[in-house]
């Protein structure tokens, strides 16, 4: 560089006033006891034949205000930068990072970059840096042209219905072995998951129940009463809840409460190696979680329709007695011959199959997710989108098997 | 360094509820000196540390930070002593849902007015200094264990904190890097001119680099010696602290 004589680079000084109290509790303490100034940190290099010296001055602290960027030129290779550093007040970790940078900008250059000049402390930090530069991120992955996409996709979901598939298949087994106590379900596991199934869902389950009967009866009687039909009204709200809605609502509440629960928990072991230590003891993780979750809710799911039939009439029942000119004992001998006993096996049937697919979907995406916080939740999301949407699609297929064999 | 306390705790009794921790805890911690917290097993050696970086109230008891009487400071107050802090939990305790780098980059975006430039800048010198540079853009599920800890301890020092605490940092390290970690510790005190609480079982760790400290007793729920780690594994005369800083098995069968 053939710049002789005397070089100097102003600094860029974009020194903003330090906050007082900001900087007395972030300040470390200043390591060689010289006092805190608002001087504005800065450097330039002064150039004399083959030997230049870093000049730097003033407060580096990274966190009041932006520091100086090292810029460096053209210099020859085989010269050496030293470094002055005595009008320097106080440092923090941002003026060992511009020392790094010109330590690889010198490498890079080909220049003797002097330490000795500077402070033990900062040589030793300065040791521990290495000479490479930080990785690039990493490219966002390419998206895929749309068909791609859609068959990937479609793949994708085919393999997890035979996953599915599998899981149940394997907690079937389970559930077979349990009759004889060979397989790994706890009673007290089952219990819990019982109980929290069951009973603590009576009081949302009664409560929706209730509004879903009322909501129909209301609607039903300002129609039937045109037709001076009224006393229909419980006709219609007792099809209506016992052939699909008690057993549709009753299961969308489980998904959100308990399917969500499910997966949370589940994912959450994932997260915490706890599945892993029971693969590792050969504890099989169908018997163990999965079983005690699909039975629960295969027990009492059914239950809750019954009770969910019956709250849902008793909105009715109320509605159409406020409503209408109809006797108690008429509106029960008309719920009565409504409809027969065929469509409580049936909505039976449907709420045990709505209580197997959500216990093992829940587990399955519990047992699929990733390990951070945030996984959690997204299959705690996932439980419940796909527990109310597979529902709604499971209760329409019934409907065309119940109309195709004439229920 | 200078005789002033960076820390002071006065008759502090610690308990969840009616159970009693410890009680008539009274220490001070010299600005650069590296701090040990000793004790078995369940003596309450994390709790006296989250009771020093605000996490659990004592149940009475004094703490003062610098002159300030932690306690009795505002939530706003508390706040900001704890910017003077920086802590390194035991499994590491980064978040998860985000890469190494912003989880060290997360304070500084929070907490000062520097660009995104500058940010990472200071991120990368952080993740240098404890040798992960090229882990920034990796998430903590992807990198191990002793990987997790020094990426906690690169945002532990993100603030440049002039308090830093550290709840067992070489557990469950391999010997070797245990013992660069402790370099580290010291390059950082001498280099920062930080203060350093630390939690430890480790003893050859304890002994190469605390130079003071305090020793809890699980038994009588108190500390029972004070002082370097060498100091009492030299000089102690309790039976229990020379049991436990020597390695024996203690004759009551209560070493940890």
């Amino acid at each position: 560089m053939p710049e002789a004589g005397l070089v100097i680079r102003m600094p860029r000084h974009d020194g903003i006033i330090h906050k007082d109290i900001f900087m007395a509790l972030t300040k470390p303490p200043v390591p060689h006891g010289a006092a805190i100034s608002d001087e504005s940190p800065g450097w330039h290099i002064v150039t004399q034949e083959n030997i230049s010296c870093l000049v730097l001055y003033g407060s580096w602290v990274s966190h009041n205000s932006a520091l100086p960027e090292f810029s460096g030129r053209e210099a020859d290779p085989g010269s050496t930068l030293k470094c002055d550093i005595t009008k320097l007040s106080s440092w923090d970790t941002g003026f060992i990072a511009f020392l790094w940078d010109v330590r690889r900008f010198c490498d890079k250059a080909d220049i003797v970059f002097d330490t000795g000049a500077l402070s033990h402390p900062m040589q030793q930090l300065l040791d521990l840096l290495p000479d490479q530069e930080a990785p690039i991120a990493p490219a966002r992955t390419a998206r895929l042209p749309f068909l791609d996409a859609v068959g990937v996709r479609s793949i994708a979901i085919l393999a997890e219905v035979g996953t599915v598939a599998t899981l149940a298949g394997r907690t079937a087994i389970a559930a077979y072995r349990s009759l004889f106590g060979k397989a790994s379900l706890r009673r007290n596991d089952l219990l819990s998951d019982l109980f929290n199934a069951g009973p603590s869902a009576l009081l949302i389950v009664g409560v929706v129940n209730f509004l879903v009967g009322a909501i129909l009866a209301f609607v039903g009687a300002v129609q039937l009463q045109k037709f001076s039909a009224g006393i229909y009204v419980a006709s219609l709200v007792g099809i209506a809840t016992v052939r699909e809605l008690a057993a549709v609502m009753t299961a969308i509440i489980m998904a959100g409460r308990t399917g969500g629960a499910y997966a949370a928990r589940i994912s959450t072991m994932q997260g915490n190696e706890e599945i892993d230590a029971l693969k590792v003891f050969g504890i099989s993780v169908s018997s163990y979680l999965i079983l005690p979750a699909v039975l629960s809710l295969v027990f009492t799911m059914p239950f809750l329709y019954l009770y969910g039939c019956l709250i849902g009439m008793l909105g009715g029942y109320f509605v159409a007695i406020s409503m209408l000119d109809i006797t108690s004992l008429g509106y029960f001998h008309q719920t009565i011959i409504a409809f027969g006993v065929g469509q409580f096996i049936f909505g039976f049937l449907k709420s045990i199959v709505f209580g197997a697919f959500i216990g093992l979907t829940s587990c399955r995406i519990g047992l699929k997710a990733g390990r951070s916080a945030a996984d959690v939740g997204i299959a705690a999301t996932h439980a419940v989108v796909i527990g109310i949407v597979g529902i709604i699609a499971l209760d329409a297929l019934f409907a065309v098997i119940a109309n195709s064999v004439g229920i | 360094m200078a005789e002033d306390p960076v820390m002071t705790m006065q008759d502090v009794t610690l308990a969840f509820g009616p159970k009693v921790i410890q009680s008539n805890i009274s220490l001070s911690v010299k600005r650069g000196s590296i701090f040990a917290v000793m004790g078995g097993s369940g003596c309450g050696k994390s709790t006296l540390l989250k009771s020093m970086i605000g996490l659990l109230r004592p149940s009475s008891g004094q703490f003062h930070v610098g002159t300030q009487d932690y306690w009795a400071a505002s939530e706003a107050q508390r706040t900001e002593i704890n910017h003077r802090f920086g802590v390194l939990f035991q499994s590491g305790a980064l978040w998860s849902s985000m890469t190494v780098g912003d989880n060290v980059a997360l304070p500084l975006q929070m907490f000062t007015s520097l660009d995104p430039r500058a940010i990472r800048r200071l991120v990368e010198l952080k993740l240098a200094l404890v040798g992960l540079l090229d882990a920034i853009d990796l998430t903590p599920a992807e990198i191990s264990g002793g990987m997790r800890k020094r990426a906690g301890l690169a945002r532990a020092l993100a603030l440049d904190p002039d308090i830093l605490f550290f709840d067992e940092p070489s557990a469950g390290l391999d010997p070797i890097t245990s013992a660069r970690l402790d370099d580290l510790i010291l390059n950082l005190r001498d280099g920062l001119g930080a203060t350093i609480v630390i939690v430890s079982h480790e003893l050859p760790s304890l002994f190469s680099i605390a130079d003071d400290g305090i020793f809890l007793d699980a038994i009588s729920k108190r500390p029972i010696a004070f002082g370097s780690p060498r100091d009492l594994r030299d000089h102690s005369t309790d039976p229990q602290v020379h049991a436990f800083m020597n390695r024996q098995r203690n004759e009551e069968g209560n070493a940890s």
